[in-house]
């Protein structure tokens, strides 16, 4: 069966760190940098969890400052004739 | 990051092409960078970047044209209806918005809004609503809360003094010119899918010369508000909501 | 026809885009004309009547952002609103034409003619560092032919140009020759004519954007010695005056607009007993004609302003003249409009003595 695989790539420089993206993602996928910042001194977003990311993009859809890019895949693992 | 997803054909979801790369000076969190990005994919999706003109307003917003590459108009604070109106009319068959804030268009531009609106200009209009004012560092907006503390209120807006939060999008959808006139928010990913198609719907009244159609984005000003973006939002649905309900206002 | 209704038919035959109004007395009749000839049925161009002079001269910079050739009129309340707009036209260098025709001020004040908005007009009504080229029409004639040179200017120096009339010119009936008929220009003129307009981003260029804002303090500085250039170049080449009998004069009369043909009666008043009486009468009053009044301050014994005011225009004068003659100035103020004889008495009792 066919099992769906997303991942979310952060424009790092472009992030404020705002945290919407964080609260949006229903698999807990995402967490703001505890240390480190970016240029501008945000603590970016990055992906804690990827492999419970399935590629929803409820993260990009709330992010004010279109920084997140984001992927989906069926990934198949079986049966791929039927 | 699971890097062989990471091909063109995966692709679900991106910064919208017409949106360029110079940083917007929004808050973290701000609203207005989310239905930037909306209009930025509609005027995409719907074929109209040749076709559009823009007036942006005075406020946070003022710099809205350094975002969304098409052309703009930046009008004075208040005029952005009457500047659209003669663009409007001058220029029919483009698709015309203004993108106004609450100070904008329902304190000091009131006159402008009302009087395009009854004449039923064939423009659009994107009204963030986020009860205050922002750029000038958060003073009380005719559509702050009652109690709501602003600087201008710093006792919580006192409706014997200040008068009441103005429904200005109710006092639209009154009038004979205004086809469509809806409040949207842009808080979860459901919320800005259907803002999405709202706004398209706007958009295709100005072209379709259908009369004056009013979006209101129910939106939070966190740094005005002063809260997290997160809480923003949490605090938006429980007091903005009640007083600025989501829905359809008018449709015909 | 009335100066005001020359107005409304030469914009039409003149191929203007747009007219955008709001009604008050003594210039309702340019807006009433335009509705009742209807261009918008012949020519295309838009008649608006605005809910207010702050929306029309908004709709003037809308229109003036996409390259049309728009324009406003008004009287001198409605001008006071119009200030913000003016300034945001001036910073956003937008051809637009501008009527005032002109009543008695302050306030509310009179509908009776005036020409108390003169400082208002040519030192910048509305805020910052701007110029508005100022034409004053002495005829109805004037008023038909300024609405031609009025885009001509506006146009070729990308700025907005008012006509500074009043009550006596816009109200009196006199023969005119209305212009040729012209069409208006196409999308691809206009574009081709003002590449920065908005008219839809095409995909050879940038995105045009019109805005008078600009936060760092050295780029505003570069915007306002931009626009002083354009200023110094249009003094250079703009001026306009008329001399009637300055050949050989003792005394010179400066007055523009009704004012002038007051006091061209005047001078001939004054002919007749045997006082030599000259006239400038500024066409523009922004550029103003400084050097001819300088050149002719050397040759006579005293100058005479005549103007619809509390001495507005004389400031001026006396600028030009830098203190080589006596400048002196009669005005009747409110509404009155002096008879000749009075400039000729006030022109023996301030400078013949």
């Amino acid at each position: 069966m066919a099992k769906v695989k997303g991942t979310v790539v952060v424009d790092v420089e472009r992030c404020k760190g705002c945290d919407l993206c964080v609260v949006s993602c229903p698999c807990d996928v995402l967490e703001l940098q505890p240390r480190e910042v970016n240029q501008k001194g945000y603590h970016y977003v990055y992906m804690k969890n990827e492999d419970a990311c399935i590629g929803c993009a409820n993260c990009g859809y709330v992010c004010p400052d279109a920084c997140l890019t984001i992927y989906k895949q069926k990934n198949i693992t079986t049966d791929t004739a039927k | 990051m699971n890097t062989s997803i990471v091909d063109p054909k995966n692709l679900v979801y991106a910064k919208p092409e017409l949106m360029n790369d110079n940083q917007m000076h929004y808050c973290p969190g701000c609203s207005h960078g989310v239905v930037h990005k909306l209009i930025a994919e509609i005027i995409d999706e719907m074929g109209l970047r040749e076709k559009t003109i823009a007036i942006a307003p005075v406020g946070c917003a003022v710099f809205a044209y350094d975002y969304v590459d098409i052309d703009w108009q930046e009008a004075a604070h208040g005029r952005a209806p009457a500047v659209a109106t003669a663009i409007k009319r001058l220029c029919p068959d483009k698709m015309v918005f203004t993108y106004q804030g609450d100070g904008d268009l329902a304190a000091i531009g009131t006159a402008e809004t009302i009087h395009a609106a009854n004449r039923g200009e064939n423009i659009a209009i994107i009204f963030i609503n986020n009860g205050i004012y922002g750029m000038t560092g958060g003073q009380m907006a005719p559509t702050t809360l009652s109690k709501m503390k602003t600087s201008t209120t710093p006792n919580g807006r006192d409706t014997y003094e200040n008068g009441y939060p103005l429904k200005i999008t109710d006092l639209l959808a009154q009038l004979e010119g205004v086809c469509f006139a809806t409040r949207q928010s842009v808080h979860t990913a459901p919320a800005v899918k259907k803002a999405k198609r709202m706004i398209a719907k706007a958009f295709q009244n100005s072209l379709d010369g259908k009369g004056t159609s009013i979006v209101e984005i129910v939106s939070t000003c966190n740094a005005g508000w002063k809260m997290t973006p997160a809480g923003a939002n949490d605090w938006m649905v429980d007091n903005m909501f009640p007083v600025y309900p989501i829905g359809d206002l008018k449709d015909i | 026809m009335k100066g005001n209704e020359a107005v409304a038919h030469a914009a039409i035959r003149l191929g203007v885009d747009g007219y955008f109004g709001y009604p008050i007395t003594p210039q309702s009749e340019i807006l009433e004309t335009l509705m009742a000839e209807a261009p918008w049925k012949t020519t295309g161009m838009v008649v608006l009547q605005a809910e207010s002079e702050t929306a029309s001269i908004n709709m003037v910079y809308g229109g003036a952002g996409c390259g049309k050739a728009v324009m406003t009129s008004s009287s001198s309340p409605g001008l006071s609103l119009m200030q913000e707009g003016l300034s945001y036209l001036a910073a956003g260098s937008l051809p637009c034409l501008v009527i005032n025709v002109m009543r008695g001020g302050p306030g509310l004040g009179t509908i009776q003619p005036s020409q108390s908005d003169y400082f208002q007009t040519v030192k910048g009504g509305g805020h910052g560092d701007y110029k508005m080229v100022t034409l004053a029409p002495a005829s109805v004639q004037e008023m038909s032919d300024f609405v031609g040179l009025g885009f001509e200017l506006a146009f070729k120096h990308s700025t907005p140009v008012m006509i500074l009339t009043d009550g006596v010119i816009g109200q009196m009936m006199e023969k005119v020759k209305l212009p040729e008929f012209r069409r208006r220009r196409t999308e691809e003129e206009i574009r081709k004519q003002c590449p920065w307009a908005t008219l839809g981003k095409t995909p050879d260029r940038k995105p045009n954007i019109i805005t008078t804002l600009e936060l760092d303090a050295h780029a505003m500085e570069r915007i306002n010695i931009n626009l002083q250039e354009k200023y110094r170049k249009i003094e250079e080449s703009e001026i306009r005056y008329q001399e009637i009998d300055c050949d050989d004069m003792d005394y010179l009369i400066v007055a523009f607009g009704s004012a002038a043909r007051i006091s061209q009666k005047a001078a001939e008043l004054a002919k007749a007993e045997g006082i030599k009486v000259g006239i400038i009468r500024p066409i523009t009053l922004w550029p103003y004609p400084s050097d001819i009044i300088n050149q002719y301050a050397s040759k006579v014994k005293g100058i005479l302003t005549v103007e619809f005011n509390a001495g507005q225009m004389v400031e001026d004068v006396r600028l030009a003249v830098n203190g080589k003659v006596p400048v002196e100035h009669f005005g009747r103020l409110g509404g009155i409009i002096p008879t000749p004889f009075e400039v000729v008495s006030a022109l023996k009792q301030k400078l013949i003595k």
